[in-house]
Protein backbone atom coordinates (compact mmCIF):
# COMPACT_ATOMS: atom_id res chain seq x y z
CA UNK A 1 0.00 0.00 0.00
CA UNK A 2 2.52 2.55 1.10
CA UNK A 3 6.30 2.70 -0.44
CA UNK A 4 8.15 1.51 2.45
CA UNK A 5 11.28 0.29 0.82
CA UNK A 6 14.57 2.87 -0.18
CA UNK A 7 16.32 -0.01 -1.68
CA UNK A 8 18.30 3.28 -3.50
CA UNK A 9 18.74 4.80 0.01
CA UNK A 10 19.92 1.65 1.85
CA UNK A 11 22.09 0.98 -0.76
CA UNK A 12 24.02 3.83 -0.56
CA UNK A 13 24.58 4.00 3.25
CA UNK A 14 26.20 0.43 3.15
CA UNK A 15 27.91 1.76 0.33
CA UNK A 16 29.33 4.35 3.03
CA UNK A 17 30.00 1.84 5.72
CA UNK A 18 32.15 -0.29 3.74
CA UNK A 19 34.38 2.81 3.03
CA UNK A 20 34.43 4.38 6.61
CA UNK A 21 35.44 0.94 8.18
CA UNK A 22 39.25 0.78 8.34
CA UNK A 23 40.61 -2.24 7.07
CA UNK A 24 42.74 -4.32 9.83
CA UNK A 25 46.00 -3.43 10.40
CA UNK A 26 45.89 0.64 10.00
CA UNK A 27 44.18 1.21 13.01
CA UNK A 28 44.90 4.36 14.12
CA UNK A 29 44.89 4.98 18.00
CA UNK A 30 40.87 6.33 18.32
CA UNK A 31 40.15 2.70 16.74
CA UNK A 32 39.34 1.20 19.83
CA UNK A 33 37.34 -2.00 18.51
CA UNK A 34 37.35 -3.22 15.33
CA UNK A 35 35.38 -6.70 14.34
CA UNK A 36 36.67 -8.23 11.13
CA UNK A 37 34.36 -10.71 9.87
CA UNK A 38 33.45 -12.10 12.89
CA UNK A 39 31.44 -15.50 13.07
CA UNK A 40 30.16 -17.80 15.65
CA UNK A 41 28.84 -20.99 15.41
CA UNK A 42 27.00 -23.43 17.83
CA UNK A 43 27.19 -26.71 16.05
CA UNK A 44 24.89 -25.90 12.86
CA UNK A 45 23.60 -22.93 14.64
CA UNK A 46 24.92 -20.09 13.09
CA UNK A 47 24.71 -16.98 16.24
CA UNK A 48 26.61 -14.11 14.49
CA UNK A 49 27.07 -13.64 10.86
CA UNK A 50 30.37 -12.16 9.37
CA UNK A 51 29.98 -8.96 11.31
CA UNK A 52 32.79 -6.08 11.10
CA UNK A 53 32.54 -2.54 12.59
CA UNK A 54 34.37 -0.31 14.62
CA UNK A 55 34.05 1.84 17.21
CA UNK A 56 36.24 4.69 18.41
CA UNK A 57 36.94 6.75 21.34
CA UNK A 58 34.26 9.16 22.06
CA UNK A 59 31.30 6.98 20.45
CA UNK A 60 28.48 5.37 22.31
CA UNK A 61 27.71 2.21 20.17
CA UNK A 62 23.98 0.89 20.65
CA UNK A 63 23.25 -2.73 19.44
CA UNK A 64 19.84 -3.49 18.43
CA UNK A 65 17.87 -6.64 17.78
CA UNK A 66 15.59 -9.08 18.56
CA UNK A 67 15.92 -11.57 21.49
CA UNK A 68 18.51 -13.96 19.87
CA UNK A 69 19.89 -11.94 17.28
CA UNK A 70 23.32 -12.13 18.30
CA UNK A 71 24.33 -9.62 20.39
CA UNK A 72 25.06 -11.40 23.66
CA UNK A 73 27.34 -13.59 21.53
CA UNK A 74 29.13 -10.95 19.80
CA UNK A 75 29.67 -9.08 23.33
CA UNK A 76 31.09 -12.10 24.69
CA UNK A 77 33.59 -12.68 21.99
CA UNK A 78 34.36 -8.64 22.06
CA UNK A 79 35.16 -9.54 25.59
CA UNK A 80 37.45 -12.54 25.56
CA UNK A 81 34.27 -14.79 27.06
CA UNK A 82 33.59 -17.14 24.24
CA UNK A 83 36.14 -17.62 21.03
CA UNK A 84 34.67 -16.57 17.28
CA UNK A 85 34.78 -19.84 14.97
CA UNK A 86 36.52 -17.43 12.63
CA UNK A 87 37.20 -13.56 11.80
CA UNK A 88 38.82 -11.25 14.34
CA UNK A 89 38.22 -8.90 17.29
CA UNK A 90 40.77 -6.68 18.15
CA UNK A 91 40.98 -4.10 21.19
CA UNK A 92 43.43 -1.59 21.08
CA UNK A 93 44.84 -3.33 18.44
CA UNK A 94 45.17 -6.80 20.45
CA UNK A 95 43.51 -9.72 19.05
CA UNK A 96 41.08 -11.29 21.69
CA UNK A 97 42.13 -14.65 21.45
CA UNK A 98 45.77 -13.84 21.30
CA UNK A 99 45.99 -11.23 24.39
CA UNK A 100 42.61 -12.68 26.43
CA UNK A 101 44.15 -10.96 29.73
CA UNK A 102 45.62 -7.96 28.75
CA UNK A 103 42.35 -7.17 26.83
CA UNK A 104 40.55 -8.09 29.57
CA UNK A 105 42.46 -5.27 31.63
CA UNK A 106 41.09 -2.75 29.49
CA UNK A 107 37.43 -3.67 29.09
CA UNK A 108 35.12 -3.29 31.76
CA UNK A 109 31.74 -5.53 30.93
CA UNK A 110 28.75 -5.77 32.50
CA UNK A 111 27.21 -8.99 31.09
CA UNK A 112 23.26 -10.12 30.27
CA UNK A 113 21.35 -10.63 33.59
CA UNK A 114 24.02 -8.61 35.32
CA UNK A 115 25.24 -11.77 37.08
CA UNK A 116 27.08 -11.32 40.52
CA UNK A 117 28.07 -13.49 43.34
CA UNK A 118 25.08 -13.57 45.09
CA UNK A 119 26.11 -14.14 48.95
CA UNK A 120 28.55 -11.49 48.71
CA UNK A 121 27.96 -7.75 49.99
CA UNK A 122 28.30 -5.15 47.13
CA UNK A 123 31.30 -3.82 49.34
CA UNK A 124 33.02 -7.37 49.82
CA UNK A 125 32.25 -8.13 46.05
CA UNK A 126 33.84 -4.84 44.88
CA UNK A 127 36.57 -5.40 46.78
CA UNK A 128 37.49 -8.56 45.08
CA UNK A 129 36.90 -7.13 42.02
CA UNK A 130 39.28 -3.78 42.42
CA UNK A 131 41.96 -6.79 44.10
CA UNK A 132 41.76 -8.72 40.84
CA UNK A 133 42.28 -5.62 38.99
CA UNK A 134 45.51 -5.16 40.83
CA UNK A 135 44.56 -2.20 43.02
CA UNK A 136 46.17 -2.46 46.56
CA UNK A 137 45.59 -1.15 49.98
CA UNK A 138 43.58 2.63 49.96
CA UNK A 139 43.32 2.25 46.41
CA UNK A 140 40.65 0.03 46.49
CA UNK A 141 38.68 1.90 49.17
CA UNK A 142 38.98 4.95 47.05
CA UNK A 143 37.69 3.39 44.08
CA UNK A 144 34.73 1.65 45.52
CA UNK A 145 33.33 4.75 47.26
CA UNK A 146 34.12 6.66 43.89
CA UNK A 147 32.21 3.93 42.01
CA UNK A 148 29.52 3.30 44.66
CA UNK A 149 28.68 7.15 44.65
CA UNK A 150 28.29 7.18 40.57
CA UNK A 151 25.77 4.59 40.41
CA UNK A 152 24.33 5.45 44.33
CA UNK A 153 24.51 1.95 46.38
CA UNK A 154 26.09 3.58 49.46
CA UNK A 155 22.81 2.41 51.29
CA UNK A 156 23.28 -0.88 50.41
CA UNK A 157 27.15 -1.88 50.86
CA UNK A 158 26.65 -4.11 53.75
CA UNK A 159 23.80 -6.21 52.72
CA UNK A 160 24.03 -9.33 51.02
CA UNK A 161 23.41 -8.81 47.28
CA UNK A 162 21.00 -12.06 47.01
CA UNK A 163 18.71 -9.43 49.37
CA UNK A 164 18.86 -6.37 46.83
CA UNK A 165 16.17 -5.51 44.46
CA UNK A 166 16.49 -6.13 40.51
CA UNK A 167 17.86 -2.25 40.25
CA UNK A 168 20.22 -2.97 43.29
CA UNK A 169 21.57 -5.53 41.75
CA UNK A 170 21.67 -3.88 38.40
CA UNK A 171 24.13 -1.25 39.62
CA UNK A 172 26.33 -3.18 41.38
CA UNK A 173 26.83 -4.97 38.40
CA UNK A 174 27.72 -1.54 36.68
CA UNK A 175 29.92 -0.37 39.38
CA UNK A 176 31.97 -3.70 38.66
CA UNK A 177 32.42 -2.76 35.12
CA UNK A 178 33.30 0.95 35.79
CA UNK A 179 35.22 0.03 38.73
CA UNK A 180 39.19 0.09 37.22
CA UNK A 181 37.81 3.12 34.62
CA UNK A 182 38.01 1.35 31.76
CA UNK A 183 38.84 3.03 28.25
CA UNK A 184 36.42 0.53 26.51
CA UNK A 185 32.89 -0.19 28.34
CA UNK A 186 30.86 -3.65 27.18
CA UNK A 187 27.09 -3.31 28.63
CA UNK A 188 24.41 -5.85 27.59
CA UNK A 189 20.78 -3.62 29.02
CA UNK A 190 22.59 -1.89 31.49
CA UNK A 191 18.85 -0.51 32.24
CA UNK A 192 16.92 -3.27 32.23
CA UNK A 193 14.95 -3.53 35.20
CA UNK A 194 15.76 0.08 36.32
CA UNK A 195 13.07 2.16 37.04
CA UNK A 196 12.79 5.23 35.03
CA UNK A 197 14.50 7.89 36.98
CA UNK A 198 17.43 4.55 37.64
CA UNK A 199 17.39 4.71 33.80
CA UNK A 200 18.04 8.68 33.37
CA UNK A 201 20.41 8.32 36.09
CA UNK A 202 22.28 5.74 34.35
CA UNK A 203 22.32 6.94 30.62
CA UNK A 204 23.26 10.26 32.10
CA UNK A 205 26.59 8.55 33.69
CA UNK A 206 27.05 6.66 30.07
CA UNK A 207 26.71 10.15 28.69
CA UNK A 208 29.14 11.70 30.85
CA UNK A 209 32.23 8.90 30.46
CA UNK A 210 31.74 8.55 26.90
CA UNK A 211 34.01 11.33 26.03
CA UNK A 212 37.20 9.82 26.94
CA UNK A 213 35.65 6.09 25.84
CA UNK A 214 34.31 3.64 24.06
CA UNK A 215 31.35 2.10 24.74
CA UNK A 216 28.88 -0.84 23.27
CA UNK A 217 25.85 -1.03 24.98
CA UNK A 218 22.74 -3.39 23.71
CA UNK A 219 19.32 -2.67 24.50
CA UNK A 220 16.19 -3.23 22.82
CA UNK A 221 14.47 0.16 24.56
CA UNK A 222 14.28 2.30 21.31
CA UNK A 223 14.14 5.18 22.93
CA UNK A 224 17.68 4.17 24.77
CA UNK A 225 19.06 4.28 21.73
CA UNK A 226 18.08 8.17 20.77
CA UNK A 227 18.87 9.18 24.32
CA UNK A 228 22.42 7.80 24.22
CA UNK A 229 23.68 6.52 21.71
CA UNK A 230 25.59 8.14 18.48
CA UNK A 231 25.32 5.32 16.86
CA UNK A 232 23.33 2.02 16.53
CA UNK A 233 23.59 -0.86 14.47
CA UNK A 234 20.55 -3.21 14.04
CA UNK A 235 21.52 -6.56 14.08
CA UNK A 236 18.92 -9.94 13.15
CA UNK A 237 19.59 -13.12 12.78
CA UNK A 238 23.90 -13.03 13.49
CA UNK A 239 23.83 -10.27 10.65
CA UNK A 240 24.62 -6.52 10.76
CA UNK A 241 21.77 -5.01 8.75
CA UNK A 242 21.87 -1.35 9.32
CA UNK A 243 25.22 0.76 11.02
CA UNK A 244 24.21 4.42 11.40
CA UNK A 245 23.29 7.05 13.26
CA UNK A 246 19.56 7.38 15.79
CA UNK A 247 18.67 10.39 13.65
CA UNK A 248 19.37 8.62 9.85
CA UNK A 249 17.52 5.69 11.43
CA UNK A 250 14.45 8.00 12.70
CA UNK A 251 14.52 9.05 8.89
CA UNK A 252 13.65 5.92 7.41
CA UNK A 253 10.54 5.60 9.74
CA UNK A 254 7.25 5.74 7.44
CA UNK A 255 5.97 8.43 8.42
CA UNK A 256 9.19 10.14 9.49
CA UNK A 257 8.38 14.45 9.22
CA UNK A 258 4.48 13.11 8.19
CA UNK A 259 1.84 16.24 9.34
CA UNK A 260 -0.84 15.17 11.78
CA UNK A 261 -4.65 16.75 11.92
CA UNK A 262 -7.40 15.93 13.75
CA UNK A 263 -10.53 17.63 11.78
CA UNK A 264 -14.19 16.92 11.84
CA UNK A 265 -15.46 13.02 10.81
CA UNK A 266 -17.72 14.32 7.66
CA UNK A 267 -15.21 16.81 6.64
CA UNK A 268 -12.13 14.59 6.08
CA UNK A 269 -12.74 13.30 2.70
CA UNK A 270 -13.12 16.91 1.92
CA UNK A 271 -10.32 17.73 3.36
CA UNK A 272 -8.12 14.72 2.36
CA UNK A 273 -8.44 15.67 -1.26
CA UNK A 274 -7.71 19.26 -0.39
CA UNK A 275 -4.35 18.50 0.76
CA UNK A 276 -3.48 15.72 -1.46
CA UNK A 277 -3.66 18.71 -4.31
CA UNK A 278 -0.33 19.83 -2.08
CA UNK A 279 2.81 19.61 -3.99
CA UNK A 280 5.03 18.26 -1.42
CA UNK A 281 2.42 15.88 -0.01
CA UNK A 282 3.30 12.08 -1.10
CA UNK A 283 -0.10 10.41 0.12
CA UNK A 284 -2.61 11.11 2.75
CA UNK A 285 -4.07 8.30 5.47
CA UNK A 286 -7.41 8.57 7.39
CA UNK A 287 -7.73 6.67 10.59
CA UNK A 288 -10.53 7.10 13.30
CA UNK A 289 -9.96 8.76 16.40
CA UNK A 290 -11.35 7.44 19.54
CA UNK A 291 -13.71 10.41 19.92
CA UNK A 292 -15.19 9.85 16.40
CA UNK A 293 -13.09 12.40 14.72
CA UNK A 294 -10.94 11.47 12.00
CA UNK A 295 -6.73 11.85 12.35
CA UNK A 296 -5.19 12.13 8.71
CA UNK A 297 -1.88 11.31 8.43
CA UNK A 298 -0.19 13.59 5.41
CA UNK A 299 3.04 11.80 4.57
CA UNK A 300 5.76 14.43 2.58
CA UNK A 301 7.59 13.52 -0.60
CA UNK A 302 10.86 12.25 0.33
CA UNK A 303 13.08 15.06 2.27
CA UNK A 304 10.52 17.72 2.38
CA UNK A 305 9.11 19.73 4.77
CA UNK A 306 5.22 20.44 4.93
CA UNK A 307 3.68 21.59 8.08
CA UNK A 308 3.90 25.29 7.16
CA UNK A 309 2.30 24.43 3.65
CA UNK A 310 -0.19 22.34 5.20
CA UNK A 311 -1.30 25.03 8.14
CA UNK A 312 -1.49 27.30 5.51
CA UNK A 313 -3.67 25.60 3.23
CA UNK A 314 -5.66 24.90 6.52
CA UNK A 315 -6.45 28.25 7.14
CA UNK A 316 -6.96 29.79 3.92
CA UNK A 317 -9.62 27.18 3.06
CA UNK A 318 -10.66 28.10 6.77
CA UNK A 319 -11.01 24.52 7.74
CA UNK A 320 -11.50 23.93 11.77
CA UNK A 321 -8.39 21.47 12.91
CA UNK A 322 -8.54 19.81 16.53
CA UNK A 323 -5.36 19.15 16.36
CA UNK A 324 -2.14 19.25 14.67
CA UNK A 325 1.62 17.89 14.70
CA UNK A 326 4.18 16.75 12.88
CA UNK A 327 5.35 12.79 13.83
CA UNK A 328 8.99 12.62 14.11
CA UNK A 329 8.30 8.62 12.95
CA UNK A 330 9.51 6.03 15.65
CA UNK A 331 12.54 3.83 15.52
CA UNK A 332 10.01 1.34 16.22
CA UNK A 333 8.89 1.11 12.85
CA UNK A 334 12.25 1.44 11.33
CA UNK A 335 13.31 -1.56 13.67
CA UNK A 336 10.48 -3.74 12.85
CA UNK A 337 11.20 -2.47 9.02
CA UNK A 338 15.02 -3.50 8.85
CA UNK A 339 14.60 -6.70 10.93
CA UNK A 340 11.57 -8.17 9.08
CA UNK A 341 13.18 -7.40 5.92
CA UNK A 342 16.21 -8.91 6.98
CA UNK A 343 14.24 -11.96 7.58
CA UNK A 344 13.15 -12.69 4.04
CA UNK A 345 15.92 -11.84 2.52
CA UNK A 346 17.71 -14.08 4.68
CA UNK A 347 16.47 -17.20 3.07
CA UNK A 348 15.77 -18.52 6.74
CA UNK A 349 18.95 -19.94 7.33
CA UNK A 350 18.67 -19.93 11.03
CA UNK A 351 15.07 -19.93 11.80
CA UNK B 1 50.41 -16.53 42.04
CA UNK B 2 48.43 -13.53 43.45
CA UNK B 3 45.09 -13.86 41.36
CA UNK B 4 45.37 -17.41 42.58
CA UNK B 5 45.17 -16.03 46.06
CA UNK B 6 42.50 -13.37 45.78
CA UNK B 7 40.23 -16.37 43.94
CA UNK B 8 41.20 -18.58 46.58
CA UNK B 9 40.37 -16.05 49.35
CA UNK B 10 37.34 -15.08 47.93
CA UNK B 11 35.82 -18.46 47.61
CA UNK B 12 36.92 -19.25 51.24
CA UNK B 13 34.98 -16.61 52.76
CA UNK B 14 32.21 -17.89 50.25
CA UNK B 15 32.27 -21.01 52.15
CA UNK B 16 32.10 -19.50 55.50
CA UNK B 17 29.64 -16.86 54.59
CA UNK B 18 26.89 -19.47 53.98
CA UNK B 19 25.94 -22.47 55.88
CA UNK B 20 27.71 -24.93 53.74
CA UNK B 21 30.56 -24.59 55.64
CA UNK B 22 29.13 -25.47 58.84
CA UNK B 23 27.02 -27.80 57.67
CA UNK B 24 30.15 -30.20 56.30
CA UNK B 25 31.96 -29.35 58.77
CA UNK B 26 29.50 -31.28 61.29
CA UNK B 27 28.52 -33.94 59.24
CA UNK B 28 31.99 -34.79 58.56
CA UNK B 29 33.02 -34.73 62.64
CA UNK B 30 30.07 -36.73 63.19
CA UNK B 31 30.30 -38.91 60.98
CA UNK B 32 34.20 -40.20 60.61
CA UNK B 33 33.97 -40.14 64.73
CA UNK B 34 31.14 -42.17 64.60
CA UNK B 35 32.36 -45.23 61.88
CA UNK B 36 35.55 -45.16 63.78
CA UNK B 37 33.61 -46.00 67.23
CA UNK B 38 31.21 -47.95 65.84
CA UNK B 39 31.81 -49.47 63.12
CA UNK B 40 35.82 -49.41 63.73
CA UNK B 41 35.22 -50.71 66.90
CA UNK B 42 37.60 -48.19 68.32
CA UNK B 43 37.46 -49.20 71.53
CA UNK B 44 37.25 -52.94 71.44
CA UNK B 45 40.25 -53.01 69.74
CA UNK B 46 41.97 -51.81 72.96
CA UNK B 47 44.55 -50.25 71.05
CA UNK B 48 46.43 -46.77 70.80
CA UNK B 49 46.10 -46.04 66.97
CA UNK B 50 43.96 -44.02 64.87
CA UNK B 51 43.97 -46.83 62.34
CA UNK B 52 39.67 -47.55 62.05
CA UNK B 53 39.36 -43.53 62.16
CA UNK B 54 40.92 -43.59 58.84
CA UNK B 55 40.13 -46.75 57.38
CA UNK B 56 36.39 -45.10 56.75
CA UNK B 57 37.77 -42.13 55.56
CA UNK B 58 37.45 -42.76 51.70
CA UNK B 59 34.19 -43.80 51.96
CA UNK B 60 33.30 -40.98 53.69
CA UNK B 61 34.92 -38.43 50.73
CA UNK B 62 33.33 -40.66 48.06
CA UNK B 63 29.85 -39.00 49.78
CA UNK B 64 30.90 -35.67 51.13
CA UNK B 65 33.69 -34.39 48.84
CA UNK B 66 31.73 -34.43 45.42
CA UNK B 67 29.22 -32.54 47.20
CA UNK B 68 31.70 -29.70 47.68
CA UNK B 69 33.20 -30.61 44.49
CA UNK B 70 29.94 -30.11 42.86
CA UNK B 71 29.39 -26.50 42.34
CA UNK B 72 33.05 -25.76 42.13
CA UNK B 73 31.93 -24.66 38.21
CA UNK B 74 28.36 -25.60 38.00
CA UNK B 75 26.89 -23.22 40.20
CA UNK B 76 29.49 -20.23 38.58
CA UNK B 77 27.64 -21.36 34.99
CA UNK B 78 24.51 -21.73 36.46
CA UNK B 79 24.15 -18.71 38.12
CA UNK B 80 26.02 -16.51 34.68
CA UNK B 81 29.09 -15.15 37.16
CA UNK B 82 31.44 -17.61 34.96
CA UNK B 83 31.37 -15.19 32.50
CA UNK B 84 32.18 -12.32 35.15
CA UNK B 85 34.97 -13.90 36.53
CA UNK B 86 36.56 -15.34 33.05
CA UNK B 87 36.23 -12.06 31.81
CA UNK B 88 38.45 -10.83 34.63
CA UNK B 89 42.12 -10.63 33.39
CA UNK B 90 43.24 -13.82 34.78
CA UNK B 91 43.97 -17.05 33.52
CA UNK B 92 41.77 -19.71 33.08
CA UNK B 93 44.58 -22.05 35.20
CA UNK B 94 44.73 -19.56 37.85
CA UNK B 95 40.76 -19.54 37.78
CA UNK B 96 41.04 -23.31 38.15
CA UNK B 97 43.99 -23.32 40.62
CA UNK B 98 42.18 -20.75 43.00
CA UNK B 99 39.16 -22.38 43.00
CA UNK B 100 40.67 -26.16 43.48
CA UNK B 101 42.58 -24.73 46.37
CA UNK B 102 40.18 -23.04 48.35
CA UNK B 103 37.91 -25.85 48.34
CA UNK B 104 41.04 -28.25 49.02
CA UNK B 105 41.79 -25.82 52.04
CA UNK B 106 38.42 -26.41 53.43
CA UNK B 107 38.55 -29.93 53.17
CA UNK B 108 42.27 -29.33 54.91
CA UNK B 109 40.41 -27.06 58.18
CA UNK B 110 37.93 -30.07 58.28
CA UNK B 111 40.49 -32.43 58.59
CA UNK B 112 41.80 -30.50 60.90
CA UNK B 113 39.11 -30.24 63.36
CA UNK B 114 39.46 -34.08 64.10
CA UNK B 115 42.16 -33.40 66.39
CA UNK B 116 40.12 -34.07 69.28
CA UNK B 117 40.58 -38.07 67.84
CA UNK B 118 44.48 -37.59 68.01
CA UNK B 119 44.45 -36.19 71.81
CA UNK B 120 42.06 -39.02 73.05
CA UNK B 121 44.22 -41.73 71.74
CA UNK B 122 47.21 -39.58 73.27
CA UNK B 123 45.45 -39.54 76.27
CA UNK B 124 44.63 -43.32 76.89
CA UNK B 125 47.67 -44.94 75.75
CA UNK B 126 50.69 -43.83 73.77
CA UNK B 127 49.92 -44.25 69.88
CA UNK B 128 53.04 -43.84 67.20
CA UNK B 129 52.36 -40.06 66.30
CA UNK B 130 54.69 -40.77 63.41
CA UNK B 131 51.34 -43.14 62.28
CA UNK B 132 48.86 -40.96 62.90
CA UNK B 133 51.01 -37.83 60.62
CA UNK B 134 51.36 -40.54 57.84
CA UNK B 135 47.60 -40.48 58.10
CA UNK B 136 46.46 -37.56 58.27
CA UNK B 137 48.53 -36.67 55.44
CA UNK B 138 47.29 -39.26 53.42
CA UNK B 139 43.97 -38.44 53.87
CA UNK B 140 44.37 -35.24 52.84
CA UNK B 141 45.80 -35.87 49.88
CA UNK B 142 43.16 -38.53 48.56
CA UNK B 143 40.84 -35.78 49.61
CA UNK B 144 42.77 -33.91 47.18
CA UNK B 145 42.74 -36.26 44.31
CA UNK B 146 38.50 -36.78 44.98
CA UNK B 147 38.10 -33.18 44.71
CA UNK B 148 40.60 -32.45 41.92
CA UNK B 149 38.20 -35.07 39.93
CA UNK B 150 34.54 -33.21 41.25
CA UNK B 151 36.04 -29.78 40.16
CA UNK B 152 36.82 -31.28 36.67
CA UNK B 153 33.55 -32.66 36.46
CA UNK B 154 31.90 -30.04 37.60
CA UNK B 155 32.97 -28.03 35.10
CA UNK B 156 31.69 -30.83 32.19
CA UNK B 157 27.65 -29.07 33.38
CA UNK B 158 25.61 -26.59 34.95
CA UNK B 159 23.48 -28.79 36.87
CA UNK B 160 25.06 -29.93 40.38
CA UNK B 161 23.25 -32.87 41.11
CA UNK B 162 24.61 -34.42 37.73
CA UNK B 163 27.69 -33.18 38.83
CA UNK B 164 27.68 -35.02 42.31
CA UNK B 165 26.65 -38.04 40.60
CA UNK B 166 28.64 -38.15 38.04
CA UNK B 167 31.85 -37.21 40.54
CA UNK B 168 30.62 -39.61 43.02
CA UNK B 169 30.37 -42.33 40.37
CA UNK B 170 34.31 -41.47 39.23
CA UNK B 171 35.35 -41.57 42.52
CA UNK B 172 33.67 -44.31 43.38
CA UNK B 173 35.50 -46.39 40.63
CA UNK B 174 39.41 -44.85 41.43
CA UNK B 175 38.41 -46.04 44.87
CA UNK B 176 37.31 -49.82 44.27
CA UNK B 177 39.20 -50.21 41.31
CA UNK B 178 41.99 -52.50 43.68
CA UNK B 179 39.13 -54.74 44.47
CA UNK B 180 38.32 -57.79 42.39
CA UNK B 181 34.32 -56.34 42.30
CA UNK B 182 35.89 -53.65 39.55
CA UNK B 183 38.94 -56.32 38.44
CA UNK B 184 37.07 -59.23 37.33
CA UNK B 185 35.09 -57.14 34.72
CA UNK B 186 37.89 -56.42 33.05
CA UNK B 187 40.33 -59.55 33.43
CA UNK B 188 37.73 -61.69 30.84
CA UNK B 189 39.12 -59.30 27.96
CA UNK B 190 41.26 -56.64 29.30
CA UNK B 191 45.13 -57.34 28.65
CA UNK B 192 47.18 -58.19 31.98
CA UNK B 193 49.21 -54.70 31.65
CA UNK B 194 45.57 -53.11 31.53
CA UNK B 195 44.49 -54.69 34.15
CA UNK B 196 47.18 -54.54 36.72
CA UNK B 197 47.30 -50.21 35.89
CA UNK B 198 43.66 -50.07 37.06
CA UNK B 199 44.63 -51.92 39.46
CA UNK B 200 47.47 -49.90 40.41
CA UNK B 201 44.97 -46.70 40.06
CA UNK B 202 43.03 -47.72 43.61
CA UNK B 203 43.02 -45.21 46.43
CA UNK B 204 42.09 -48.18 48.79
CA UNK B 205 45.88 -49.43 47.85
CA UNK B 206 47.45 -46.30 47.77
CA UNK B 207 45.77 -45.08 50.83
CA UNK B 208 46.12 -48.24 52.84
CA UNK B 209 49.59 -47.95 51.97
CA UNK B 210 50.02 -44.82 53.86
CA UNK B 211 48.01 -45.92 56.97
CA UNK B 212 50.88 -48.27 57.84
CA UNK B 213 52.97 -45.58 58.62
CA UNK B 214 55.10 -45.81 55.64
CA UNK B 215 55.28 -42.65 54.03
CA UNK B 216 55.99 -44.17 50.18
CA UNK B 217 57.11 -40.87 48.00
CA UNK B 218 55.26 -42.72 44.94
CA UNK B 219 52.25 -43.05 46.71
CA UNK B 220 51.96 -39.20 47.39
CA UNK B 221 53.66 -38.82 43.72
CA UNK B 222 50.27 -40.85 42.94
CA UNK B 223 47.87 -39.02 44.32
CA UNK B 224 50.04 -35.83 43.25
CA UNK B 225 49.72 -36.85 39.86
CA UNK B 226 46.38 -37.50 39.73
CA UNK B 227 45.41 -34.25 41.22
CA UNK B 228 47.65 -32.39 38.61
CA UNK B 229 46.09 -34.54 35.75
CA UNK B 230 42.11 -33.77 36.89
CA UNK B 231 42.93 -30.69 37.00
CA UNK B 232 44.75 -29.96 33.79
CA UNK B 233 41.79 -31.84 31.72
CA UNK B 234 39.62 -29.06 33.84
CA UNK B 235 41.08 -26.10 32.33
CA UNK B 236 40.99 -28.06 29.11
CA UNK B 237 37.43 -28.75 29.70
CA UNK B 238 36.71 -24.98 30.44
CA UNK B 239 38.57 -23.54 27.58
CA UNK B 240 37.00 -25.68 24.69
CA UNK B 241 33.30 -24.70 26.09
CA UNK B 242 34.80 -21.09 25.83
CA UNK B 243 35.55 -21.90 21.61
CA UNK B 244 32.45 -24.25 21.43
Amino acid sequence: MFDFGRPDEEAATGLNNKINRQPLGITTMAEKIVLNGLTKKFGPILAVDNISLSVATGEVLGFLGPNGAGKSTTMRMLTGFIEPTSGTAEVCGLDVTRHPVEIKRRIGYLPEGAPTYGDMTPESYLGFIAEIRGFNGPEIRRRIEAVTEKVDIGSVLRQPIDTLSKGFKRRVGLAQAMLHDPEILIMDEPTDGLDPNQKHQVRKLIREMSADRAIIISTHILEEVEAVCSRAVIIAHGRLLADSTPEELLSRAPDHNAVMITVDTNKSDAVKKTLEGLDAVKNTRSEKTANGATRLVIRPKKGKLIADDVSQLLRSKNIPVQEMFVERGSLDDVFRKITKDGKSAGGGTNA
Amino acid sequence: MRNIAIIAKREIKGYFTTPLAYIFIVIFLAMSGAFAFYIGGFFNREQASLATFFLYHPWLYLMLVPAIAMRLWAEERKTGTIEILMTLPISTSEAVLGKYLAAWGFTGIALTLTFPMWITVNVLGEPDNGVILAGYLGSFFMAGAFLAIGSCISALTKNQVIAFIVAATVCFLFTMSGLELVLSFFRGWAPEILVRTIASMSFLTHFGAILKGVIDIRDLIFFGTLIAFWLFANVIIIDLKKAA
